[in-house]
């Protein structure tokens, strides 16, 4: 029953840090803020509840980010996890989805030769709050050739071959079993992130976290970084500013409620 | 790590979502973008359906557009697995070698580009706004597809081209494009493919589905939408919020401090760390506009704010402010809309 489990997190700028440099048309660095990926919170917790739930495991945070990306590996620390791995090279630089998921799993693949055991399952969020594609959990599942289920709202139960879990969809919720090993990406609602103990944030401090590059995780050169992405980014641009509105006034509650109902009349809205 | 021949790939494919024996209407959306896409680079536009019991709904594909419709058709296929559904459409892509897939940006869209464009290994660009093939005047070699999707939140607008593999794959975002018109002369081939997904080694079994208790309409399809926040101050205020989407037609939004306060289930929240939606009319019910909020509603076409606070960030980018109490303003606008209709 123990699982082995990685969870998958990623560090982003916070949003509403992001802006264009009119310059460059590259995003700009002034104001830019980093931090874990809000989704990924839900990510970690789970990764720690499901080791509550079946002790014997190790639950273990991945990323592949740059140097700075290290303090949300002490974060995972400081709430918790047995052990973080970062991927951290040039070579990786300019990664899109495909080959970041591709160095993923080839990370994935050097933590059970380094710790001599199986994965069993590796929890993604549903996406990050950059891309915002939710690309990356569905195609490491493809490299690792695991079955996968994406936007997991509960993990019901786990046995020794299998994980039951409920899949949140538009119009109510599909149950599916899942054999081990495994990847799920998980949504908010599936749980409520603790925060990091003093314990935790103490041995988060003095960890060594150790780096890996290309070769360290045997990638090939072809399906990393720049090289290895299928899809560029040709354009940036700010999207349109939206004009500041009209200001409904009226004497009464009564006449603002009307020149409402006009206005959604004259734009056909009703 | 392209050493494809690009060229042998010809043909637009739209695909399509049937759950519990319904068309989903996103089919008609994605058939008026990649009608675009398929009349300028003069190719082929065709319609993929996987599930069980499809017949019925190719005539519909037809007349919205489709030239050719691939059916996908087999009992085992009826809910949505990942690997299974991955697997059926990588092989009739390996098959028949299509330019580009389109799908819908919705859960089951996004959760198949993603595997299925590793498993051809080809790229994929998630939840576009927009789309078009280069003309050849603007640095982009001609027929190059251009996607746009926002990216960080919203805050920024990225372009995207694919090439240097094939098929391209897009999920599209809903409410975006227009539905293509029907036209009920139109023809089109229907091309029943024969899968036998017991030779799979599929790992994943579907168990059962529950459907929502209610039938209120879901947020992401939904082309209005009154939400409700913080400044609602209690669960009830939720009633309030319900009464004017009623009266309205529309969907229950809400932000992520109504969530978090236990007041509405998280699958109506709108924001980062909820959903994305761009319904044609927005109204905002007490709720402030976080940056975190604006992120999944700010391309809303129309917005209204409702709020006692006219200082507050969604008052100011509302299309129409409404400075009021809303347990004031929304019983006299539920009263206006009524009489509206009678």
């Amino acid at each position: 029953m123990p699982l082995n489990i990685v969870v998958c997190i990623k560090q982003t700028p916070a949003t509403g840090s992001v802006s264009i440099d009119p310059q460059t048309g590259d995003i700009s660095k002034e104001g830019i803020s980093y931090a874990i990926s809000p989704f990924d919170e839900y990510a970690l917790e789970e990764g720690l509840r499901l080791k509550e739930r079946f002790p014997g495991g190790a639950t273990l945070a991945l990323t592949m980010g740059a140097v700075r990306a290290e303090e949300i590996l002490r974060e995972a620390i400081a709430r918790g996890v047995d052990g973080v791995y970062h991927l951290c090279d040039e070579a990786f630089d300019g990664s899109d989805t495909f080959a970041t998921s591709y160095i993923l799993s080839q990370g994935i693949r050097k933590i059970e030769e380094e710790r001599k055991i199986k994965i069993d399952l590796v929890i993604c969020a549903k996406q990050t709050n950059d891309g915002d594609t939710g690309q990356v959990g569905p195609g490491l599942a493809a490299w690792l050739d695991w079955p996968n289920t994406a936007y997991v709202k509960k993990v019901e139960q786990v046995t020794d071959t299998l994980l039951r879990v409920h899949r949140m969809m538009e119009d109510g919720t599909d149950i599916l079993e899942i054999q081990r090993p495994a990847l799920i990406s998980v949504v908010k609602e599936i749980n409520e992130p603790r925060l990091p103990s003093l314990k935790g944030k103490m041995a988060a401090k003095k960890a060594v976290i150790p780096r890996w590059g290309a070769s360290d995780i045997k990638a090939d050169p072809a399906l990393i970084g720049l090289k290895g992405s299928l899809v560029e980014i040709a354009k940036r641009q700010s999207p349109p500013k939206r004009a500041g509105g009209l200001k409904i006034g009226g004497a009464t509650i009564e006449e603002k409620a009307k020149i409402f109902v006009d206005k959604l009349r004259e734009l056909k809205l009703l | 790590m392209s050493n494809q021949d690009l060229s042998a790939y010809s043909g637009i494919w739209c695909v399509g979502e049937v759950r519990h024996g319904k068309l989903a209407p996103t089919i008609f959306e994605i058939l008026t973008a990649g009608g675009q896409i398929a009349a300028a680079l003069g190719q082929k536009l065709s319609v993929v359906l996987i599930g069980s019991g499809l017949g019925p709904w190719t005539k519909e594909v037809i007349e919205a557009g489709a030239d050719q419709v691939y059916l996908i058709d087999h009992s085992s296929l009826e809910q949505f697995v990942d690997e299974a559904y991955a697997k059926a459409l990588t092989d009739l892509v390996n098959q028949e070698k299509p330019r580009a897939l389109f799908l819908p940006a919705s859960t089951i869209g996004r959760s198949l580009a993603g595997r299925a464009a590793v498993m051809l290994k080809t790229g994929a660009a998630a939840d576009l706004t927009d789309l078009s093939a280069a003309s050849g005047s603007n640095g982009f070699e001609k027929g190059t597809l251009l996607a746009t999707r926002p990216s960080y939140g919203g805050n920024i607008l990225a372009t995207l081209v694919n090439t240097r593999s094939r098929p391209e794959i897009y999920t599209i975002r809903p409410m975006v494009f227009p539905r293509s018109p029907k036209d009920s002369t139109r023809t089109g081939v229907v091309r029943n493919i024969t899968v036998d997904p017991a030779t799979w080694n599929l790992r994943t079994k579907f168990i059962a589905f529950q459907a929502e208790s209610s039938n209120e309409i879901d947020i992401g399809s939904a082309d209005k939408i009154v939400s409700g926040g913080r400044g609602l101050g209690k669960a009830e205020g939720f009633e309030t919020v319900r009464s004017l989407a009623k009266a309205l037609s529309a969907a229950v939004g809400a932000s992520r401090a109504a969530v978090d306060s236990g007041w509405i289930p998280y699958k109506h929240q709108v924001g980062i760390t909820g959903r994305t939606v761009r319904p044609k009319l927005y109204v905002a019910c007490g709720v402030s506009g976080q940056v975190q909020h604006l992120a999944g509603m700010g391309q809303s076409e129309v917005i209204v704010a409702i709020n006692k606070d006219p200082e507050c960030p969604m008052m100011k980018l509302a299309s129409f402010s409404i400075e009021a109490d809303l347990y004031e303003f929304i019983p006299a606008a539920v009263k206006e809309l009524q009489k509206h209709q009678s």
